[in-house]
């Protein structure tokens, strides 16, 4: 009795959960597809660190919404960011395009890298030549 | 060489420590505005306390500021008396963000109805449109009706003395 009590408990608290969950009905699986995709590449603009797909934040549902209804429309991937970026700017981009703005974040880290691998072979060369000085003197 | 060698590490230091202390008084919540420049959104809607559609045009022809706010929100409630204060010299304008009709009404009768117009916009669209992430956010719009300022959070008046006046006086 007790059991099927608890039983009862859990599957309550459970349909909650799942009520919480938004439902959209897609007219193909590309589509739904590309709705996840966008909601992982979109960021939210109120909780740093987040895409839209995986917030709660109020935003994030609205702009969750905005593009299920773009994409019903047929809007582009293209024309969903557009339309974003134009309002929350470019900051709302989680794999941000390349441009004159965003060159250093592509290329730093490989600039920094060939730098790095400059300096490095630039010290063994020397240290090698210092041992072969010493080595000589002996 | 052997020289530059030694002291270049301790120059990426230096400059890395630049970036980081220009981090610490840097607020991540505060991202510019995509609207800065542009104009007003084009918007058709109605206002709360009259009912009467409200468009574009019948926006404020003097500079003046846009306070998305709500009833729900605490911070609006906390910025309320300067808004009124600040009404004394410039119109505000209020964007009722994703409330209710009732809620907003009465929170405007308990403490006081400073705004010129007051955009109803249950559903959150006119903000969508303005980039709000959420209440409250004022946003500064001069005569001609180009957005010159969004500010997120409350407004205050540090926040007039140190963003708000400095751009006014160079739209007025």
């Amino acid at each position: 009795m007790k059991k099927s009590i608890l039983i009862a408990c859990l599957l309550s608290v459970s349909l909650c959960l799942q009520a919480a969950i938004e439902t959209y009905q897609f007219d193909s699986p590309e589509q739904e597809v590309r709705f996840r995709q966008l909601g992982y590449e979109l960021r939210c603009p109120k909780c740093q660190n987040q895409a839209i797909g995986d917030s709660d934040a109020e935003i994030s549902g609205d702009l969750r919404a905005e593009v299920y209804r773009m994409l019903k429309d047929g809007a582009t991937d293209d024309e969903i960011k557009g339309f974003m970026v134009a309002r929350y700017g470019r900051y709302v981009l989680y794999n941000p395009p390349l441009d004159k703005h965003t060159l250093i974040l592509w290329f730093g880290p490989a600039v920094l890298l060939i730098f790095g691998g400059i300096f490095v072979g630039f010290r063994i060369r020397q240290s090698k030549k210092a041992l072969e000085a010493g080595e000589s003197q002996t | 060489m052997n020289r530059l060698m030694v002291w270049l590490p301790l120059c990426i230091f230096a400059i890395l420590v630049g970036f980081f202390f220009k981090g610490l008084s840097l607020n991540p919540n505060e991202q510019p505005s995509a609207l800065i420049g542009q104009p007003f959104p084009v918007f058709g809607l109605t206002d709360l306390m009259t009912g009467e559609r409200l468009t574009r045009e019948q926006l404020p022809r003097q500079p003046y500021l846009l306070n998305v706010w709500a009833s729900w929100c605490i911070t609006c409630q906390v910025e309320h008396p300067y808004l009124t204060q600040l009404s004394k010299q410039m119109p505000v304008v209020g964007l009722n963000y994703k409330d209710t009709e009732t809620a907003a009404k009465n929170w405007l009768a308990k403490l006081g109805d400073p705004y010129a117009l007051q955009i109803f916009d249950p559903t959150g669209r006119l903000g969508l449109d303005l980039g709000v992430a959420g209440a409250p956010e004022t946003f500064l719009v001069d005569s001609k009706g180009v957005i010159h300022l969004r500010i997120q959070g409350e407004v205050n008046d540090r926040v007039y003395a140190k963003k708000i006046q400095p751009v006014l006086e160079t739209i007025q």
